[in-house]
């Protein structure tokens, strides 16, 4: 029998190099791809903490926007945004979850539930700006809230509501269909059902989604600035009906000006939200990390 | 006998516990049915304010011109309204940004559906995440500070506010939307069509590129029709970075305006209800509404439609 | 304990021989010091019950269980004379050389020529494609069926078929030997006959090591069989010897379905 040829099956043969070369190549070059976003990251915020740190400090935090840029600070947008993410969520977040529970434990099967389906689908995909028409015509000038807070809150419910829905709606999925079997066999209610098994076990999971769908929206801008909120506001929302203005939308009064000065207050003003943002983050994964261990 | 009258009692109890629960059970099922249907009420208000006002407009304003028409300037004395200046911005800022996100975020997706160990993925994952939950100001303030003097310093003619600017910005925002919903797609193809290439003989190149992203096409189709649906809707980082002047140009270097730009310039400024200008927001509302909404729909169908079924 | 007899390999270089062969998963370990001779142009069929070790061998025969991260593969697989997990070998060409069909049919979301043509083309092949197919599907007895629809998706066969597709698929490459991993579990009775006449005719040109959890298949079709018991082979011997006459009790018993 003749020995096989020295090059047979071996990482030598030309075919062989070719081929893994080719495959190096390529796996670079994705690793590179993945690094785009990385680095990007990281430039962005690293630009952002330079520019913005060393114009951060307590007065800042305390201060009212003013002419002068040394005498500015954001506290009545720190304020606003606060005043804003509450409220929105206290309108959004059971409107949301009510319609979630309906989808998942209530819709019969039919085109009725399928249109309200693919409708929120859709509409999670609409532009924020859509909506700020929207909340200019009907809660501004129809229904006369004029500019205040509560204008506000109500468009971004509108904005957040879909991608609640669809974030509760997976959680009351992940539910185990066992559970419900267990407590229907013993007589209960659907709304028995519901409100003693399925939701107290989705909960984690809805408020992380919701948590999420709120940080997005706490750095909306261009819904507010149609809704009226203006970034001369040398006060804090005392009521829901008060003007008000919120950090996004300060931030782009600031990046606006051409002076140096403002440019490091728009990037002190990025600092915050960025913090207030990833506080928002860790809450809703300490939440979910917390909870997926314990199911 | 007494126990009969206590069956009688105990029947009479339990029937009209039982009707009660059905009455608050009903109650709740509507309530609850409600909830879901203001999802509804929401797109019809969207469509009939901006239909309203739009057709107000289109009483005063030709629809040839509007969409024909190659100068947009609602606001000056001499009025034009054709909105092919902020429809050409808006697509060359999303066009752009295609062009850097489309294959990064493909690519990225290969790279961590076949290519990343398991902790490796878990590591990048939330960065990629973290770059989708950055808001979209912080993002025009990237693209004025940092982005622009880098290009200048490559090309000296370019304008502060320009598309090429805002383009890059909006496209490192959308990767992970391509990258995550990619990766989904590709994770989602069978590991056995992976081991029946492996033993023909593939490399793992071979085996991403010739069986694994084909097998994933639609996934990765809708993805990409999402991200530029994303782009088109993008409004703070373009105001701030491409500017405000409706410019008809493929030159990226320039200065533009974009449909969600202008939008915000109108109500920034004073727009009396009833005036052209105020309607003109509702017009270009309408139409980036109508875009978006397309493509949505589109992406949603590509998904269906050529879903692959691994049997 | 452990017997194995002495294999005639008929004069003709085995196709096979493994030595020493084990596998760890962790701490696990699935292969135990296995080692036998595969005789060219033969059946051989690897018995045993669920979790014994079998279809981790036959993966080491294709150096598959490079694949898994977790696995660990000692000793010596000769292919032709030649170690397989020698430094210098290319496992990318052992795939080549040594085809796999797997239990669960797994076609590409392809038209039926395309995963036929899938294998050569990878692999540079640059003559007559349409030819190749063709004669890949003839020897899977599948062309029949095919002929005129060979731009049809793969998914429009039955489970039969495209079990035979991913043969003939296996078989384009033109390779030495071709493993089999239960390739007809997944399937009826019928598509299993036929399948196993397949593997008679396809006996003449390749040889042949086929896993399997089904006795009488491997008391049919092949000509030595290996019976594998918690990573141990512990017989292995022609076919009729194991099944009528076996000399380890622990074969016996599995034979006559005491366990199993």
């Amino acid at each position: 029998m003749s020995a096989p040829e020295p090059t047979f099956m071996s990482t030598s043969s030309p075919r062989s190099i070719r081929r893994r070369r080719m495959g190096t190549v390529f796996a670079v070059l994705c690793g590179a791809a993945t690094m785009v976003g990385v680095v990007s990251l990281a430039v962005l915020l690293v630009d952002v903490a330079l520019d913005g740190l060393p114009r951060l400090d307590i007065d800042f935090l305390t201060s009212f926007a003013s002419r002068l840029p040394e005498r500015s600070g954001i506290k009545a947008a720190l304020v606003g945004s606060v005043w804003l993410l509450v409220l929105t969520a206290l309108i959004s977040f059971p409107m949301s979850v009510a319609a979630a529970i309906y989808l998942e434990e209530y819709a019969p099967r039919n085109w009725i539930t399928r249109i309200i389906q693919t409708n929120i689908a859709n509409l999670a995909g609409v532009p924020s700006i859509v909506y700020g028409i929207l909340g200019l015509a009907l809660f501004v000038r129809f229904l006369g809230f004029d500019r205040s807070v509560l204008s506000g809150a109500l468009t971004l419910s509108l904005l957040v509501m879909p991608v609640i829905i669809m974030a509760a709606q997976e959680a009351i999925k992940a539910v185990p269909g066992t559970i419900r079997e267990a407590a229907y066999g013993l007589g209960a209610t659907r709304w028995q059902v519901v409100s003693t098994q399925v939701l107290p076990m989705a909960l984690p999971g809805i408020l992380t989604g919701t948590i999420l769908a709120l940080s997005r929206a706490v750095g909306e801008t261009a819904p507010l600035i149609m809704v009226g909120a203006v970034g001369f506001i040398a006060f804090t929302p005392s009521g829901p009906m008060d003007r008000f203005t919120v950090l996004p939308l300060q931030i782009y009064n600031w990046v606006s000006r051409p002076q140096d000065e403002f440019r490091a207050l728009a990037a002190a003003g990025i600092v915050v939200l960025l913090v207030l943002l990833l506080t928002m983050n860790a809450i809703a994964i300490v939440l979910r990390n917390r909870y997926q261990t314990r199911s | 006998m007494r126990d009969g009258v206590e069956q009688v009692s105990q029947e009479g109890a339990t029937l009209s516990f039982r009707r009660s629960r059905n009455v608050k059970e009903r109650v709740i099922g509507a309530g609850l049915f409600a909830c879901a249907a203001v999802s509804t009420l929401v797109t019809v208000g969207v469509v009939a304010v901006l239909l309203g006002e739009t057709v107000n407009f289109f009483s005063q304003v030709s629809i040839v011109e509007f969409f024909t028409g190659t100068r947009w300037e609602p606001m000056f004395l001499e009025k034009h309204f054709g909105v092919l200046p902020l429809l050409a911005g808006s697509f060359m800022v999303a066009g752009g940004a295609a062009l850097i996100a489309l294959p990064v975020g493909l690519l990225t997706a290969i790279f961590l559906s076949e290519y990343a160990s398991q902790g490796l993925r878990k590591t990048l994952k939330p960065v990629l995440e973290i770059l989708a939950g950055i808001p979209t100001v912080v993002y025009g303030y990237f693209a004025l500070t940092f982005v622009t003097p880098v290009i200048r310093t490559f090309f000296p003619e370019t304008d502060v506010f320009n598309a090429a600017s805002a383009s890059i910005v909006v496209g490192i925002m959308i990767i992970p939307t391509v990258s995550s919903l990619s990766e989904d797609a590709l994770r989602a193809v069978p590991n056995a069509l992976r081991e029946g290439a492996y033993g023909l003989g593939a490399t793992r190149l071979e085996v991403a590129t010739r069986v694994v992203v084909p097998a994933a096409l639609s996934g990765i189709f809708a993805s990409f029709i999402l991200a530029v649906s994303r782009a088109i809707g993008e409004t703070m980082a373009v105001t701030i970075a491409a500017g405000n002047l409706p410019n008809m140009t493929l030159n990226p270097f320039e200065s533009i305006q974009t449909m969600t730009a202008y939008i915000v310039q109108a109500s920034l400024g004073d727009t009396p209800r009833g005036t052209v200008v105020y309607q003109t927001l509702f017009a270009v509302g309408m139409t980036l509404f109508l875009i978006t909404l397309a493509m949505n729909i589109l992406s949603q169908w590509v998904l269906s439609r050529f879903r692959e079924e691994y049997e | 304990m452990s017997t194995t007899y002495d294999i005639d390999t008929e004069g003709r270089l085995p196709a096979l021989e493994a030595r020493d062969v084990s596998v760890h998963y962790g701490d696990n370990e699935a292969v135990k010091k296995v080692s036998l001779v595969v005789p060219s142009k033969r059946v051989v069929a690897l018995i045993g019950p669920s979790g014994c070790g079998k279809s981790t061998l036959l993966r080491c025969f294709n150096r598959m269980n490079d694949l898994v991260p977790a696995a660990r593969v000692s000793g010596e697989v000769n292919f032709r004379g030649q170690n397989l997990y020698a430094e210098e070998v290319d496992p990318v060409e052992v795939r080549r050389r040594i085809g796999m069909v797997f239990q669960k049919p797994n076609p590409f979301p392809k038209s039926i020529f395309d995963n036929v043509a899938f294998g050569p083309r990878i692999n540079g092949y640059e003559g007559d494609l349409d030819a190749l197919v063709e004669e890949s599907l003839r020897q899977s007895a599948l062309w029949e069926e095919v002929h005129d629809r060979l731009g049809d998706s793969a998914y429009a066969l039955s489970g039969g078929q495209q079990q035979r597709l991913c043969i003939a698929r296996t078989l384009a490459v033109k390779p030495e030997m071709v493993l089999m991993d239960e390739p007809a579990s997944a399937l009826d009775p019928i598509a299993t006959q036929r399948i196993e006449e397949l593997i008679y005719e396809l006996k003449k040109d390749y040889t042949i090591v086929i896993v399997t959890h089904n006795m009488q298949q491997a008391a049919r079709i092949s000509d030595y069989t290996a019976f594998l018991y918690m990573g141990d082979l512990i017989e292995y011997g022609p076919t009729e010897t194991i099944f009528t006459n076996p000399r380890e009790e622990q074969t016996e018993a599995y034979i006559t379905g005491r366990f199993g």
